[in-house]
């Protein structure tokens, strides 16, 4: 990482999500609810340099570990981000997120008359079908759902 | 096999075996019974045909039947959720037929039960035991399903029987697949992701209609329509007349999962080629074959 150069300083404990694609960055605390409402501590970083991809985004938060779900959420957004965990001013893991084969609960299905959006007990699920490009697939109804609907869904467009 | 919810469920070697024990009931040489068996037919959707076949199918088994063929007599009404019908019936049965508008109904049914479910219409999403009925009258008339020209006809957008078809036949080798339908009503574009034959997709009967050895057609999903007037501007698109009959190959056969509209002239009912019917008798053994293979018949 070249956040020693950056202007935004460093975090004693918490998280840093780096090597996220330029321009998603600022998704990322809508998604997990960190907003002027919540006790989030958080900055943003977009278009930094990056030697391996040009411009990247990064997310710093505070005194927060993220939880498995969380992380999931990231995935769908920034499926090459970091996650550092940072203690003590040191990274104390680092790990590439990664998308599971099945995402459960995250995601509202795009079809109206899909049962997830009927029944109050029917929790939504969606199997990957493509990473790269994304495409989720509803295991109810097998509707489609691609990236754009996927990042719509989520920034809440 | 356990549940029916999806074509995906089903093997070849599993669907072959339903069809060679589909023929032994309708020669009635099969002694096995389902005597002592309970199977709930759940259909909070209208239905004719699958439900009739599907009761007439246990019965003759030796199985009871419990159930209901309209939500409007359960306690739907009075505010019950899917998820409690489903856990209450399923509790007094040892299988559960559901048919239900919502697209996934009968998958997330498993999901409240432990008890087999066979998925009998969800929505426009599929309609496993139709397709099984199709390829069984294919096999019974040509005697094999792969090898041959399929020219499936209409709905293919909010068409569950069509879509099943669709999933169904990838566990074939068919010489290849026609889709003739409008373009506002041609198939999504998730079940032409996994299909694994050569298929295009046309406007016009008639540029296939010498190629097929079956004709497949399917009526327009009025009730999946949310806009009406898209629906009246797309009902009368196409139409099987004795025209179209003279266009088919002689030996070729023309199917209708039913009900029909006015998609196929009555005048082709006079047909040879018109098989629709002799397709929707074939509902009872074939549904025999798979309650059989689901609830473990015993010999008599």
């Amino acid at each position: 990482m070249s956040e020693d150069k950056l202007t935004i300083s460093k975090i004693r404990d918490g998280t840093v999500i780096d090597h996220i694609a330029a321009g998603k960055g600022l998704i990322i605390p809508h998604i997990l609810g960190m907003n002027v409402d919540s006790e989030d501590i958080f900055t943003v970083l977009v278009n930094a340099q990056s030697s391996h991809m040009g411009k990247k985004d990064i997310v710093k938060i505070q005194n927060r570990e993220l939880k498995e779900k969380e992380l999931n959420l990231v995935a769908l957004i920034a499926s090459d981000a970091t996650i550092n965990i940072i203690k003590n001013f040191k990274v104390t893991d680092k790990r590439k997120v990664v998308l599971p084969k099945h995402i459960e609960g995250l995601l509202k299905c795009l079809n109206s008359s899909c049962i997830t959006n009927n029944d109050p007990e029917a929790t939504t699920s969606f199997d990957v079908v493509s990473r790269a490009p994304l495409v989720l697939q509803c295991s109810y109804c097998s509707i489609d759902m691609n990236e754009l609907e996927i990042l719509n869904q989520l920034s809440g467009k | 096999m356990k549940n029916v919810i999806s074509s995906a469920d089903l093997s070849r070697k599993e669907i072959e075996g339903i069809f060679a024990s589909a023929d032994k009931f309708k020669k009635g040489t099969a002694k096995t019974s389902l005597k002592g068996k309970i199977v709930a037919l759940a259909f909070f959707e209208p239905s004719t045909r699958t439900y009739n076949s599907f009761d007439a199918a246990a019965k003759k088994l030796g199985a009871e039947v419990i159930g209901f063929k309209s939500d409007i007599d359960t306690s739907i009404t009075k505010g019950e959720s899917f998820a409690d019908t489903i856990r209450i019936i399923s509790s007094y049965a040892d299988c559960v037929v559901i048919r239900h508008k919502f697209d996934g109904a009968a998958r997330f049914a498993t999901q409240v039960t432990q008890k087999p479910v066979i998925n009998a219409g969800d929505g426009k999403h599929e309609h496993p035991t139709q397709s099984l009925i199709d390829l069984y009258t294919v096999k019974t008339v040509f005697g094999r399903v792969d090898g041959l020209v399929y020219g499936i006809v209409g709905d293919l957008k909010y068409g569950r029987a069509a879509h099943s078809l669709i999933y169904t036949l990838t566990k074939f080798k068919p010489k290849r697949v026609h889709m003739v339908a409008p373009k506002h009503l041609r198939v999504e574009k998730e079940a032409l992701s996994s299909i694994g034959y050569e298929y295009d997709e046309v406007d016009d009967i008639m540029d296939v209609a010498n190629d097929v050895d079956v004709l497949y057609v399917t009526r327009i999903q009025k009730e999946r329509f949310a806009d009406e007037l898209e629906y009246e501007k797309l009902k009368g698109s196409y139409k099987v007349d004795n025209g179209v009959v003279n266009a088919l190959k002689s030996n070729a056969i023309i199917m209708h999962p039913l009900p029909r509209v006015n998609e196929i002239d009555r005048e082709v009912d006079k047909s040879s080629k018109a098989r629709y019917f002799e397709q929707a008798a074939n509902g009872v053994p074939v549904r025999m074959a798979l309650l059989d293979s689901i609830l473990g018949g015993k010999n008599e």
